[in-house]
């Protein structure tokens, strides 16, 4: 699937091009013909490989879409596998940058690898497009090479409270999500949002990422209307199951990897009603959109979801950057610049741009988990247009707070 | 001895010139990771090889003090204060380990180091107002010893070679020292070298502390390299891997552990660029070597050339023996 090129042709090529530059011939047209390395950071083994291998989809089907041409120029595509640990991502972005050169780097798909290459990519000014979570990374320590055209950990979660306060009315809720960065950042937002708005969070419970049974932390959910869960990969299915075998019937809300559009053939019907908030929806009704799922379909059987469309999405911001950018990438400053300024009307997750910071300011979904000819499907109620992440906050007073964690906003007795 | 000597030679030259041949600096940035985790590798087969104590913990030791020199850097120490640091850290927790562990060798020893170097990770991703927990440290700038900066490939492979070679050289005299004998003699026949009037527990103390020195250093030289540090370091796959590494190569061997290091780093990194499952050609790997050399790869290289060697030479010997009067 990845187009690699190799040392050899590589070789070849310089030495082409050094042979053409020294007898002088026209020179711009071959700077044009020089091919645009993207490079992708994804996970292909270990528990995250699901999402990682989605992800790759997503970018490759956006390749073929464009049949391998940004701008005018080909796109050598170059994938690698990070292993899911940030000493390995960090080799592969080595790689990436030292080795094989790339131009713009997407990925890599967790939180902890973004944070281990962050200050290296800064360095070597590679711009990076990831949807990785880290709030801070758009926030309160910026890398102005990187865009985050997905959402950051709470961006969704604000909408989510504001949809839960206002529009299902509830009042209490009890948060659980996994033990680690994203979970908190997540459970923060909605916290802080729901709680404005009159709501109060009576409990927040933690298991770890890694749980055999969801049992007993089910079993500390009371005193409650909703319940809030942030969990991802694999584990909302389990969650849910255990969470319906315990005879609990309050109405679930959720984030973007908690309802994810391609969890749901796996769902049964304990899903059914979860709400949940989603940069990106299966069911959103564009011409970009539709594209996109056929082509999933087509090349992979499977229904897109968060992952495979926010890279989609990202690629295609790559392009569009290139095309602002007279396709050329040499002064990254100038690229990065180019990529930041771009606007997408028509997107698989709707209109998209950047703020100064290069976190995605676009529209988020909040669907209903229904029946739909007897299969489970996200169906869009409220859409929350153009939000930020700083949702309707000031942005100095919010990044003046310090960044959402297991014990900010604190629990109120 | 000579062959040996010219081999060493080549061995020596080869690490020397490497930035000349490879072909990029990302390729020198591999043999900087090989020869910081052969280093981690040789710490490990202090125990493993020579003590006969298997420890499941080294990740936490070597996380310890990659998260030591991190937390003085990021606290606004300089590069000196948080090296020394770190290294007081790393042996000051080995003998706290060494306390706890050795109490009991064999299987009660690794289950305490495993306990321990849990409790280090959890430790690491849960104190989260010292370690950053999930988001980890950042190291912004590497050290400039005299001036001369590290932040290139070139400047920190040699800097790496240099405490390198510095390690393999202390090994080797510590294994041909007295106190390298007698702390085989404490793995071969514990009861026997007590009643000798050897203690026992403090010759493994010792050992445990040696290893610990050699971990400290290669987890601030991972530190640096990386530039970051977060709780995965610190998890039981990289116990595990580092382990790998000793038992691949050969423990109780000097070149063993730097083999194994090798091999598994070098797939790891170059090899999973090309093959997709990477993980299983790793394992495939490892079950050849447990089947066709399980003493490791360099013991079992060493056996099956001489097993050649003999083969080769007997017919010759013997008729050598049939022509004599």
């Amino acid at each position: 699937m990845s187009r690699k090129v190799t040392r050899r042709k590589f070789m070849a090529a310089t030495a082409a091009g050094a042979a053409l530059a020294t007898f002088k011939f026209p020179s711009p047209a071959i700077a044009q013909a020089a091919p645009f390395k993207l490079g992708l950071l994804t996970i292909k083994t270990g528990p995250l490989a699901q999402g990682g291998i989605q992800m790759e989809q997503g970018v490759v089907t956006f390749l073929k879409e464009k049949n391998y041409t940004f701008a005018g120029r080909k796109v050598d595509f170059i994938s690698a596998d990070t292993g899911g640990n940030p000493a390995g991502t960090k080799t592969k972005a080595q790689e990436l940058i030292e080795r094989d050169k790339v131009d713009a780097i997407l990925g890599p798909l967790a939180a902890f690898e973004l944070l281990a290459i962050s200050d290296y990519v800064a360095q070597h000014k590679t711009p990076m497009l990831s949807l990785a979570g880290a709030d801070d990374m758009t926030q309160r320590k910026p890398n102005p090479y990187f865009l985050r055209p997905s959402a950051c950990s709470s961006q969704a979660m604000h909408p989510m409270a504001d949809f839960a306060a206002k529009e299902l009315k509830l009042k209490k809720i009890v948060t659980i999500s996994e033990d680690f960065a994203f979970g908190y950042e997540q459970m923060g937002g909605f916290q802080q949002t729901f709680e404005e708005n009159g709501g109060k969070i009576v409990n927040k419970i933690w298991p770890p990422l890694v749980t055999p049974d969801y049992t007993p932390f089910v079993a500390q959910i009371a005193d409650c209307d909703g319940v809030c869960q942030g969990f991802a990969g694999s584990n909302p299915l389990r969650f849910m199951k255990t969470y319906a075998a315990a005879g609990l019937k309050y109405p679930v809300v959720t984030g973007e990897t908690g309802g994810d559009d391609a969890l749901m053939r796996a769902f049964g019907d304990e899903a059914l009603g979860m709400y949940s908030c989603c940069p990106y929806t299966l069911d959103l009704a564009t011409d970009s959109n539709k594209r996109f799922i056929a082509a999933m379909q087509k090349d992979y059987k499977v229904d897109p979801g968060f992952y495979a469309a926010g890279l989609y999405v990202a690629a295609a911001v790559v392009a569009a950057g290139l095309e602002k950018a007279k396709g050329k990438s040499d002064d990254k400053e100038a690229f990065v610049k180019a990529l930041r300024a771009v606007d997408l009307e028509d997107t698989p997750r709707g209109p998209i741009k950047f703020d100064h910071l290069g976190n995605v300011i676009g529209d988020f979904y909040v669907r209903r988990v229904e029946k739909v000819n007897g299969k489970l499907a996200n169906k869009t109620v409220k859409t929350y247009h153009n939000v930020s992440q700083f949702w309707t906050y000031d942005e100095t007073k919010f990044l003046a707070q310090p960044v959402y964690s297991r014990n900010y906003p604190p629990l109120k007795s | 001895m000579s062959a040996r000597l010219i081999a060493l030679g080549i061995a020596f030259a080869t690490l020397v010139t490497v930035p000349y041949w490879m072909p990029g600096d990302y390729y020198i940035n591999v043999a900087s990771q090989i020869l910081f985790y052969a280093i981690f590798a040789l710490g490990l087969n202090v125990l493993v090889g020579y003590a006969g104590l298997v420890s499941l913990g080294h990740a936490g030791l070597f996380g310890i003090a990659a998260y030591a020199t991190a937390y003085m850097l990021q606290t606004g120490y300089g590069h000196t204060a948080a090296i020394v640091v770190a290294l007081i850290v790393g042996i000051a927790s080995m003998a706290v380990y060494a306390v706890l562990s050795l109490r009991s060798t064999g299987i009660g020893f690794i289950m305490i180091t495993l306990a321990l170097g849990e409790i280090l990770w959890g430790l690491a991703y849960r104190w989260i107002s010292l370690t950053g927990g999930d988001n980890g440290i950042s190291v912004r700038t590497r050290p400039e010893p005299f001036g001369f900066s590290l932040a290139s490939p070139n400047t920190f492979y040699y800097t790496t070679l240099i405490i390198f070679l510095l390690s393999v050289a202390a090994m080797a005299v510590l294994v041909r020292s007295p106190f390298g004998a007698s702390l085989m003699g404490t793995r071969d026949q514990p009861r026997r070298m007590n009643a000798l009037g050897y203690h026992v527990w403090m010759i493994r103390f010792y050992a445990c502390l040696v290893s610990g020195l050699l971990t400290a250093v290669s987890g601030i030289l991972f530190v640096y390299y990386t530039q970051f540090i977060s709780p995965q370091t610190l998890a039981l796959t990289s116990s595990a891997e580092v382990l790998l590494m000793v038992i691949s190569g050969g423990a109780g061997t000097l070149l063993g552990p730097i083999v194994g290091a090798t091999l598994v780093v070098v797939v790891k990194t170059v090899v999973s660029g090309f093959i997709e499952r990477w993980n299983f050609l790793l394992g495939a790997v490892f079950v050849a070597i447990v089947i066709l050399m399980p003493e490791g790869l360099v013991p079992g290289s060493a056996r099956l050339w001489r097993l050649a060697w003999r083969k080769l030479n007997a017919p010759a010997k013997t008729a050598a023996t049939e022509g004599e009067p």
